[in-house]
């Protein structure tokens, strides 16, 4: 037996054509932004994790030097040409890091690694010792006892002048403001799409009352109550409201994917030390993306039926 | 006849909508239950502001209103649904939902009242019948002529058994052989219990059916014709002014 039609012909009702293509859009636009606002907690979480727990020893490059020119020959030498190796002071700072309680490991970064590091913003043209690189020195501290960065500091200096020590932290609190930065924005994105949402079935809403008012007040005269004429223009904007969202889900989904092809063809560092996150969303973020055509259709249902009812006062 | 057992009462009622004049003026009635009324006057008398504040589609601008035995001064907006599942109306345009079936029409009352499907079928495809529309049940309002409508118009109204029927020209639109029989369906309804009230055009319609008369002329409520059977008064004549004279023959209170 087939369920009886609704009482208020909602077919012939004008602006709710448009409202599908309304929540769609505005669906699409939420998922991005909350895939934005996932994807750089992934990344926050990706750095972190990376970086924390780790120091990097920059040990300057020592001019050698100069051999004596022949006295006659003028030869202009570039200092490039002599490319210093710096031995003497990292086997030195080496075995300092590595007797500094706090710290679990220490190992220099071959040439080969610092070639790779700098490929990406110079080119393989230049090779390392084309220039004055300092050398690096990747040290791993114990959990639980960090070492006192102040006193290792100055220790490596009397080991090995001009020697740095970079705990990362200055580039990555720049690195998770500007990305908490795009966080927020991200948010308060989403909350503007869902206030306009909420207005736009307001709008949808209250022209429908407009349109269907002499059936309204049928249903009205004839002892429906509020509750009834209400849960009629709720069931259609959940209906609406899912079916829009579900087309702006699909649209989202597959600027996700291409946006990630994107973002994977850019990795050209290799996931270690890519800078550009990788959009990886994990099984719950893409179960949060789904949830919001649900989400839509809730708030569309549930905003018809608050607008209905506040109309609904004003008859008898 | 005392005011609580009235099944419809006014007292000293106006009505004006917005700033416009009263188009009702100081009416006071008491209808009894069981009774049966036509009402009647020219276009524009207030005919249709009358049966409107009636079935609770208007409050009034001042006066008091009692239904059922109710103040419905005293009574929560909600508080109306229940009064208004007592009322059955028949409207001068009809008012059916064209998208729906001449069966759907008739059963949206129940519907709305929360009846099972399964417990109104019978009841409205047999009441759909009794008015000559058996083979009509899947049809839509608009392929069906006036008539038709207006019968499915009265099925509706008349289908959740109310206490009180108010039908604003239900003959309007047929001929006098299917008003007669609507007539006699009014009867019908009446001698189970049911209250009418019903304005008309069709004084022959009131005339034959020899019941009281309530006349409205220019907002106001006169006392003639009462009733088909007297003599009417001049328009201009106002109503008695004693009360007190409403019980005999089920003729209305009028002041």
């Amino acid at each position: 037996m087939k369920s009886p039609s609704p009482a208020i012909p909602f077919d012939r009702g004008g602006a709710a054509r448009f409202m599908p293509w309304l929540v769609a859009l505005m669906v699409f636009l939420a998922a991005l932004s909350l895939a934005a606002v996932m994807t750089l907690q992934h990344a926050l979480e990706f750095w972190d994790a990376s970086l924390a727990g780790t120091l990097t020893v920059e040990l300057p490059p020592v001019p050698a030097p100069a051999p004596a020119p022949p006295s006659n020959a003028k030869v202009k030498t570039s200092p490039n040409k002599n490319p210093v190796s710096n031995d003497g002071g990292l086997a030195a700072a080496l075995a300092l890091l590595r007797a500094t309680p706090g710290i679990s490991g220490a190992e220099p970064l071959g040439r080969d690694a610092v070639a790779r590091l700098i490929a990406p913003f110079l080119g393989n043209a230049l090779s390392p010792e084309d220039l004055d690189l300092p050398r690096l020195i990747d040290v791993r501290l114990s959990t639980g006892a960090p070492p006192d960065l102040a006193a290792l500091q100055a220790k490596l200096a009397a080991v090995a002048p001009g020697a740095v020590i970079d705990d990362h932290r200055l580039w990555l609190d720049r690195l998770v403001l500007f990305a908490r930065s795009v966080q927020i924005t991200a948010l308060v994105i989403l909350a503007l799409i869902g206030t306009v949402a909420v207005l736009t079935v307001m709008f949808v809403t209250r022209t429908g009352l407009l349109v269907h008012r002499e059936a309204i007040e049928l249903l009205h005269l004839m002892g429906a109550r509020d509750g009834y004429i209400a849960h009629q223009f709720e069931r259609e904007a959940l209906r609406l409201g899912l079916a829009g969202g579900a087309a702006g889900l699909l649209l989202s989904g597959l600027a996700l994917l291409a946006l990630g092809h994107a973002a994977g063809a850019s990795a050209f560092l290799g996931d270690a030390v890519t800078l550009v996150p990788a959009l990886h969303l994990k099984g719950w973020n893409w179960l949060a993306l789904a949830g919001l055509p649900l989400a839509a259709g809730l708030v569309a249902g549930l905003t018809a039926r608050l607008t209905v009812l506040a109309t609904l006062l004003r008859l008898p | 006849m005392s005011s609580f057992a009235a099944m419809v009462r006014f007292e000293n009622v106006g009505m004006r909508y917005g700033r416009g004049p009263e188009v009702l003026r100081d009416i006071s009635l008491s209808l009894e239950p069981g009774s049966f009324h036509f009402l009647t006057g020219p276009s524009g008398a207030g005919k249709t502001t009358l049966l409107r504040l009636i079935y609770l589609a208007e409050r009034p601008s001042r006066g008091l209103i009692s239904l059922f035995g109710k103040d419905l001064s005293g009574l929560a907006r909600r508080e109306l649904t229940p009064l208004r599942r007592r009322i059955g109306i028949v409207f001068q345009d009809f008012r059916l939902i064209p998208h729906l079936s001449a069966f759907d029409n008739v059963a949206l009352p129940l519907r709305v009242a929360g009846t099972p499907e399964s417990k109104l079928r019978g009841n409205v495809r047999e009441l759909l019948e009794w008015v000559g529309l058996a083979d009509k049940l899947e049809a839509n309002p608009p392929t069906l002529s006036g008539g038709e409508q207006q019968r499915i118009a009265i099925a509706r109204a008349v289908i959740a058994s109310p206490s009180l029927l108010i039908a604003d020209e239900p003959t309007g639109n047929v001929d006098d052989a299917m008003a007669l029989r609507l007539l006699h369906l009014f009867e019908q309804m009446n001698k189970l219990g049911t209250t009418l009230v019903i304005a008309t055009h069709n004084a022959v319609l009131a005339a034959r059916s020899g019941r009281p008369v309530l006349h409205l002329e220019n907002g106001e409520l006169m006392r003639g014709p009462v009733s088909a059977r007297q003599t009417p008064r001049p328009p201009s004549a106002k109503a008695d002014q004693t009360k007190g004279h409403a019980g005999q023959n089920k003729e209305p209170a009028v002041s």
